[in-house]
């Protein structure tokens, strides 16, 4: 079964990646990161019915002990979403391969590129090889936003049809990136060595936590992996994303947002590292 | 109202209104008796046309002493200067823009400013020697164009080609945010470099211009070059447009009790008295006014009699469909939306281009013998109308279906059509997207496309550019010196043009 859990369409899209993009937001991460800004789309929906009964449209039923959506009565109030106890959605389509290259069928004029983000997408493989495949043929660029816990090197075929990921470098001290996403970063790092190397790597992002992560230590250390890249002229981006407590968890909304003075100093890290594409956002 | 009342009338208010600069006091004085005095008569019939708003002359008035748009040939003048005008072929940069300065100032129009300034790019490109030397002088002469040439219906092509003369112009009016001269870049995506579009895309989010004009199909459009003249208005190089009078199809289909009333008299009447009025009104232009016969520009070649065309104005697609629909009970099918209501749409239009094209004129050989079908942008005193063949505002689709929409209706319009759209700042960080978006517009038949940033202070009203402190400063009666603000306060008050749908990319 190739079926993925489809959190959101967005049809076209100037900020995943390079020109307009169609993106596809899967449901499901295998990473529990504190600071998640969509913690809705970390699990799957177990069916325990709990959003049934706040649903204000009847959008949300109960059929056969499972929980079934119609997107087209849903007035997206998110009471749903507030209800869930383990950080789920209702609000997910199950879409075979062939329907999203139909959507990317629609759409190919006006873009060039697919992205698939999530949740965490690499949970799909078999949905994404096909549906990578469906788009390079349709003579589409193919992008991944990918949190790296997932092992590329062992998956030639899906990278023979994947243009580039985008890595989340969360934090480089394994102990510091445990206690931020409940999982080891070995894998993380081993990709970000070696999708530079195999030219496979678009950018790498990494959210800045004041005082919660050790941010300068992860920046220095992408920065010193990669600068050999940069040096060769590889075009790896690097993406400094401030913090924000925006759609947050309640134990992370009384953070600030890091101040100017110290992304300036992480960009100019990157900056002296070789690194001719930043981007603070 | 006697005719002495209202001349009167309109002679005292426009020299006491303090919102007029004197320019602007000047040029609506001279308007005002070619209301009154009749150089050729309308067909019998015409009056009543006007009068229920079907038909509509645009204020051109009944003594026309130049055609309505000018595209004269700049190559020509560079190359050979102007001997009326006492000006010698340009020998470098400084020579060239001093000379273009002069020149521009004795091109007339209907708005008695230049609507055409040439394929401004390629005309400076071959003086350039210099780099720093060239962005020195092409940004003045840019601030010399908007001080000088106060209407920005003035329009500037470069393109398709990447030039640093572009890039110089680009640049200079990313910076200098004037409404004028407005820009169109003419766009192949099989000539113009990707990078070249994306710094034009990365201008339109900035200051709402140059708009796209689809190079690879306009080309063909006349047996001589076209320029983008005036609002979008295709035309040809060394000709123009001698008219343009335009036909509300809104106001037509309110005539009519139902589509086939509309189709088979409605329209076939509106269309001929149109084209006669048209007609007379060239047939004076020609054979009695002045310009013709003794225009220096005429008379050394940089405009030529045999290509000039007469534009044929179309507005108010949408609200005529919408209507016909409700008279036949269907008041939930609209344009844009429904099939039914966009193939009733492509039935009207069918019908019209093969009215205006049944009619036989005498002087548009240029466009084969006959009027160009033209989507008029409106005017500032239409309420409810919409522009050409636009869905209104208020009542947009879904950005890639707009496109599509727009694409299918887009090459009716020969002489000149054109779609706006404004998107949301996230979209200054990937011009490039803008691009993409673009490519695929024409790729699906859009003709002319036209965005800007929200957050802009210059944007586009329905086919010119305006700033919008300009806008508020008129607001509070103050006068402006750039004349398309008024018309711009008026559409931002009669037809919302401040609402438009902003568009996430």
């Amino acid at each position: 079964m190739t079926a993925a859990p489809v959190n959101r369409i967005v049809l076209f899209s100037s900020v995943d990646g390079p020109g307009n993009r169609t993106v596809f937001f899967f449901q499901g991460c295998n990473f529990n990161c504190g600071y998640c800004h969509n913690p809705e789309t970390i699990h799957l929906c177990n069916h325990c019915g709990a959003c049934v009964s706040v649903c204000p449209t009847g959008a949300i039923r109960m059929e056969h002990d499972e929980v079934r959506y119609r997107r087209e009565i849903c007035c997206a109030c998110d009471a749903c979403l507030r209800a869930c106890p383990r950080d789920s959605s209702p609000k997910i389509d199950w879409m075979e391969p062939e329907q999203a290259l139909e959507i990317l069928r629609q759409n190919r004029p006006f873009i060039r590129g697919v992205t698939v983000s999530g949740g965490e997408c690499t949970l799909q493989r078999d949905f994404l090889l096909r549906m990578f495949e469906g788009a390079k043929e349709m003579g589409l660029q193919t992008l991944m936003d990918s949190n790296g816990n997932y092992d590329f090197s062992a998956d030639e075929a899906l990278l023979r049809v994947c243009d580039g990921v985008m890595l989340d470098v969360k934090c480089f001290d394994p102990a510091a990136h445990r206690v931020l996403t409940r999982e080891d970063n070995a894998l993380v790092l081993e990709n970000l060595s070696f999708l530079a190397r195999a030219g496979k790597l678009e950018e790498v992002r990494t959210v800045i936590v004041p005082d919660q992560l050790p941010n300068v230590e992860t920046v220095r250390n992408v920065c010193k992996i990669l600068s050999p890249h940069w040096k060769e002229d590889a075009n790896i981006g690097y993406k400094l994303i401030r913090f924000r407590p925006l759609g947050v968890r309640e134990n992370y909304r009384g953070i600030s947002v890091p101040g100017e003075s110290s992304m300036e100093e992480l960009k100019n890290i990157a900056l002296n590292a070789g690194c001719s594409r930043i981007e603070v956002l | 109202m006697s005719i002495e009342q209202e001349i009167a009338k309109s002679t005292v208010g426009i020299a006491t209104d303090t919102s007029l600069t004197h320019e602007q006091a000047m040029m609506n004085l001279s308007k005002v008796s070619g209301q009154f005095v009749y150089g050729f008569m309308p067909p019998e019939g015409y009056d009543r046309q006007l009068e229920l708003g079907v038909l509509s002359d645009i204020g051109e008035g009944y003594t026309p002493i130049c055609p309505r748009y000018l595209l004269p040939d700049y190559d020509l003048f560079l190359e050979k200067g102007c001997k009326f005008l006492r000006i010698d072929p340009p020998k470098d940069l400084f020579e060239a823009i001093e000379a273009l300065k002069m020149f521009y100032r004795h091109i007339p129009s209907i708005t008695n400013f230049p609507v055409y300034l040439g394929r401004l790019d390629r005309m400076l490109q071959p003086f350039i020697r210099d780099e720093a030397e060239a962005r020195f002088l092409i940004r003045h002469f840019m601030i010399f164009l908007d001080r000088t040439i106060s209407d920005s219906y003035a329009h500037a092509n470069i393109g398709p080609e990447a030039t640093l003369a572009g890039q110089i112009i680009l640049d200079c009016d990313y910076e200098l945010q004037n409404a004028t001269p407005s820009i169109t870049l003419l766009y192949d995506p099989a000539i113009t470099p990707d990078a070249f579009a994306a710094l034009c895309a990365r201008n339109d989010l900035a200051c709402a211009k140059p708009s796209f004009a689809n190079d690879a199909v306009y080309r063909s459009a006349y047996p001589v070059e076209y320029g983008i003249a005036s609002c979008y208005n295709v035309l040809p190089v060394g000709g123009g447009a001698f008219t343009l009078a335009r036909l509300n199809l809104k106001a037509a289909a309110d005539q009519a009790n139902n589509t086939e009333d509309l189709l088979n008299r409605v329209l076939p009447e509106a269309v001929r008295l149109n084209c006669e009025f048209m007609d007379a009104k060239i047939e004076f232009l020609v054979d009695k006014s002045l310009f013709f016969r003794s225009n220096f520009l005429v008379q050394e070649g940089f405009l030529h009699l045999d290509r000039f065309t007469g534009m044929f104005g179309v507005v108010g697609l949408a609200e005529c469909v919408n209507h016909l629909e409700a008279l036949e009970g269907h008041t939930d099918i609209l344009y844009g939306h429904s099939d039914a209501a966009d193939s009733l749409a492509h039935r009207v239009m069918c019908q019209l281009t093969e009215l205006v094209n049944a009619y036989v004129s005498p002087y548009c050989a240029v466009s084969g013998g006959h009027f160009s079908l033209h989507a008029q942008v409106g005017l500032d005193i239409d309420i409810g109308v919409s522009s050409g063949a636009r869905i209104p505002i208020g009542d947009e689709i879904a950005l890639y279906d707009h496109l599509r929409h727009a694409g299918q209706f887009h090459p009716y319009f020969h002489s000149g059509v054109g779609d706006i759209f404004p998107f949301e700042v996230t979209a200054k960080r990937n011009p490039e997207s803008l691009v993409d978006l673009i490519k695929g517009a024409f790729s699906v038949g859009m003709r002319y496309f036209s965005a800007y940033a929200s957050d802009s202070d210059v944007i586009r009203i329905t086919g010119y550019l305006v700033k919008k402190s300009d806008i508020e400063k008129l607001a509070r009666g103050e006068a402006v010196q750039q004349d398309n603000v008024i018309w711009g306060l008026g559409e931002v008050r009669n037809s919302h043009i401040l609402e438009r749908k902003v568009r996430a990319l």
